[in-house]
């Protein structure tokens, strides 16, 4: 899921600061499992935003708000309210708020949360990055540990020799990735795939913006 | 006599390292450098080391070249491109140095400029592999080169890494990738080299043992706790911080270092870390 964190309420404001309406919009989805952009986050936001002078025109929450689709069913139910309100607020991802940006072209759209990453659920408020989407996967050579998201300086082709106890050089509390890929390629019996040199990388797959048609 | 032919020669090989200036003072880089003329084989000049903005490895080499003494270009992954990387070997070759010596480098955010973007587009041994294909006429695309670079490459090892295994996996492909020669991380745990020699010794290539002057136990301590692979002994953290004259103890550890270190592997490499005015007086007394 794409992990999202709220952003401070000050710089929140500011955005907001020649705003007097405002229509609030979350995600069923990633946002409200990080507990960001959920039912209860929107309820949060608006008595903050009350308390604050501005009129909360109304708020919605699209399933999943990354869906042109949905956005702009959305802004056909609400155009009413929209007319009302200065701008939108996204209690979703900055994929979210562009979609919402396109499906109301006419409207101030401000991001409330920062976005972070890819990342998996772990349990209640712990959430941990698995992949930064390369484009040209290879954990099969490292029993599934992404060499190129666990180590911080994703190298391809073992240690760099700057872990202590195990440990990344950049954060002491996080496993060193090829120490990982290592064991488990030695429990495995497939030392072999680690002994193969690894060649360098094709950035031209990561050009930005990427656009697929499946 | 140069690190290439010292290697050739099958020598004991002795080499030491410098730190360009943070600014472009060089009086005291070269001052240090001086009393070194004819005593090492070579001396690495760092590049940017622990992520710290200074002046250039490649600038710092070429004025050492100057001197008369035989530089080792250290160039890391972790500021440079692959097309940058290319072109700073071409350039240090342009400029007739003869050896580079290939490193991952710290991450940026162990340094001063934390918030830099870690570039990290090669790793270590891809870098070998890239500097290798140069010499042979071809950059990483496949292009001819017009003039070739001639160049002994170099890499590092750390011989106390925990667990060794991927260090050792690691080094090999650095080798099959076209590493010439190996430096270390700094050892004081003359054993424990000892057990990585009895793996490495296989690999048939000149490795130089890493020799770190001990300034105080607050350093030993320090490195224990924080550096990966080093262990400075309880006796030796004892003996710096009990030592009235420091200067004169850091000498006696370092010889007494290399004098063990000297029948187990190819060399020494003495990285003085500020201490760089001992360093004559340590080839003279440990007799290398």
């Amino acid at each position: 899921m794409i992990v999202t964190r709220k952003k401070e309420i000050g710089s929140v404001l500011d955005m907001l600061k020649d705003c007097k309406s405002v229509f609030l919009i979350g995600c069923a989805q990633c946002a409200t499992v990080c507990k960001t952009g959920g039912e209860q986050q929107l309820c949060d936001m608006q008595a903050l935003l009350e308390a604050e002078g501005k009129l909360v025109t109304g708020k919605a929450i699209l399933d999943p708000a990354c869906h042109l689709v949905k956005v702009k069913q959305l802004a056909y139910q609400n155009k009413a309210f929209m007319k009302n309100s200065d701008a939108i607020l996204a209690l979703t991802c900055g994929d979210g708020v562009q979609v919402i940006k396109d499906g109301f072209p006419d409207k101030m759209v401000l991001p409330a949360l920062d976005t972070l990453f890819l990342g998996e659920f772990e349990r209640g408020g712990y959430f941990s990055q698995k992949c930064v989407l390369c484009g040209d996967c290879i954990i099969d050579k490292t029993d599934a540990v992404c060499p190129i998201t666990m180590c911080a300086k994703g190298l391809l082709n073992g240690p760099c020799g700057g872990s202590k106890n195990r440990k990344c050089e950049v954060d002491r509390s996080t496993d060193c990735a090829w120490i990982l890929i290592y064991e488990r390629l030695k429990a495995s019996r497939r030392i072999e795939d680690m002994e193969r040199i690894t060649g360098p990388r094709d950035y031209s797959l990561q050009l930005k913006p990427q656009k697929v048609i499946i | 006599m140069g690190l290439r032919e010292a290697i050739k020669a099958k020598k004991f090989i002795v080499t030491s390292e410098t730190a360009p200036p943070k600014g472009i003072d060089v009086s005291g880089m070269l001052e240090d450098a001086r009393p070194l003329v004819g005593k090492v084989d070579a001396i690495n000049v760092t590049d940017l080391q622990s992520a710290v903005m200074r002046m250039g490895s490649l600038a710092g080499c070429y004025m050492l070249k100057q001197l008369g003494i035989d530089p080792v270009f250290q160039l890391t992954c972790r500021d440079r491109n692959r097309l940058a990387l290319s072109s700073d070997i071409l350039s240090a070759s342009a400029l007739g140095i003869k050896n580079i010596l290939m490193l991952t480098g710290d991450h940026p955010t162990r340094g001063d400029h934390p918030g830099a973007k870690p570039v990290f587009d090669l790793d270590a041994v891809q870098l070998l592999g890239t500097a290798r294909n140069l010499c042979q006429g071809r950059d990483m695309s496949g292009n001819k080169l017009k003039g070739l670079p001639d160049l002994c490459l170099g890499a590092v090892v750390n011989p106390c890494a925990d667990p060794i295994e991927p260090e050792l996996i690691k080094m090999k492909k650095k080798i099959a990738s076209g590493a010439q020669f190996f430096q270390t991380q700094a050892v004081f745990d003359t054993r424990r080299f000892g057990l990585f020699m009895d793996k490495a010794a296989k690999y048939n290539v000149p490795i130089i043992a890493g020799i770190v002057l001990l300034k105080s136990a607050r350093m030993a301590l320090y490195m224990n706790d924080y550096v990966a692979g080093i262990y400075v002994p309880t006796a030796l953290v004892e003996r710096i911080d009990n030592a009235p004259d420091k200067h004169k103890e850091s000498v006696n550890i370092a010889c007494g270092l290399i004098d063990k270190l000297k029948d187990m592997c190819s060399g020494v490499h003495i990285m003085p870390i500020g201490w760089e005015r001992l360093v004559p007086d340590i080839i003279d007394k440990a007799g290398i």
